[in-house]
């Protein structure tokens, strides 16, 4: 094995992996900045909806809403910090097939959760079926 | 170009050379295969997601149908969920060490850290599996109603991946002790850290969606 064999060099590429770091994959400080950061940020968040689930300091029905907001950034944190997606010109592919995965998901959670409170709501309420 | 004809360009090594010629051509065809390798498992983890989103549009659907029997503000303990984030979290973060060590064959830094991983993924699930005893030992099995079938399907099917997960990660120090650092062992090791941190993802919808809603509202 030759000498730059032994370590993997990610800069060559035109693409980058999901998961592979955007800079040069070998500083290990560098890279393990990253993950600090990450880790500091999902923990703030982390700790922030957890706060506020219990708290009588907001208004209340603002909760479920605050909780959904944090819940997609601290996605967010994650898919950057961990997953490394970003916005990169070698990230094109990652981020399309992301977008379309989102798209799927948003259909089928929005998509029930429509169909099914209207079908709820139109149904013939249990105690005037028998009359 | 298609994405089809891109992708088989990759696979090829033919649009690596071009956009790097400073690189040697078998040293850029090993990039572009982890490129490669890594794409399609990225595209198999988007697909479990999509399957993890059918268990929670089930779970919001049936959330109120308790049948009379236990909500969740009665069964659940968000001081255990408190400890099971954490400790995913936490696992999430050592599993990125892990990978930089196994990048830079540093063997403590590799072996340490998917040690501790597999520590955190133990906590959390020893705690999962307590909270699930305790709640079927008071009759709120999955069984009891609708709400507990959506809540057992949901959440256990993310214990199981998680259960998967802690087995690849014993594979994964068992393959680096037995082959070393090689190409292709380097990319399941990406593929094991890329499912690892999805289920992190997952389950930040989880605690959100289950846990933190079912006691706020």
């Amino acid at each position: 094995m030759s000498d730059t064999d032994a370590r993997l060099d990610l800069h060559g590429a035109s693409d980058h992996a999901p998961g592979d770091e955007p800079t040069s994959g070998h500083e290990i400080a560098e890279g393990l900045l990253g993950y600090i950061v990450g880790l500091f940020l999902a923990a703030l968040i982390t700790a922030v909806a957890f706060f506020i689930s219990g708290t009588s300091l907001v208004w209340q029905p603002s909760i479920p809403v605050a909780l959904l907001v944090l819940a997609v950034a601290q996605m967010g944190v994650h898919l950057v910090f961990f997953l490394h997606i970003t916005t990169g010109p070698d990230n094109y592919n990652n981020v399309l097939a992301l977008a379309f995965g989102v798209l799927i998901v948003g259909l089928i959670i929005v998509g029930s959760m429509w169909i099914m409170t209207n079908m709820n709501h139109n149904m013939i309420p249990m105690n005037m079926m028998h009359m | 170009m298609s994405i089809a004809a891109r992708t088989t360009g990759i696979g090829l090594g033919g649009e690596g050379a071009a956009g790097a010629p400073s690189v040697p051509h078998e040293f850029s065809e090993i990039v572009q295969k982890r490129v490669i390798v890594g794409y399609g498992f990225w595209i198999f983890l988007l697909s479990d997601i999509i399957m993890f989103s059918a268990f929670f549009a089930t779970y919001a659907v049936l959330v109120n149908e308790t049948a009379g029997g236990p909500s969740g503000r009665d069964l659940f303990h968000l001081n255990i969920v408190a400890f099971e984030t954490a400790f995913l979290l936490l696992s999430s973060f050592t599993c990125g060490v892990a990978s930089i060590g196994a990048r830079a064959r540093r063997d403590g830094m590799y072996y340490g850290a998917m040690a501790v991983t597999a520590l955190f993924g133990a906590g959390f699930l020893f705690l999962e599996v307590h909270e699930f005893v305790g709640m079927i030992a008071i009759g709120a099995g999955p069984q009891r109603s609708a709400f507990l079938s959506a809540f057992f399907t949901l959440v256990g099917c993310h214990g199981l991946h998680v259960t998967l997960g802690l087995m690849w990660l014993l594979t994964m120090m068992a393959q680096v002790f037995a082959k070393g650092y090689r190409h292709d062992i380097l990319r399941r090791i990406l593929c094991f850290a890329l499912f690892w941190h999805t289920l992190d993802i997952i389950w930040v919808a989880i605690f959100t969606v289950v846990y933190l809603l079912g006691m706020a509202v």
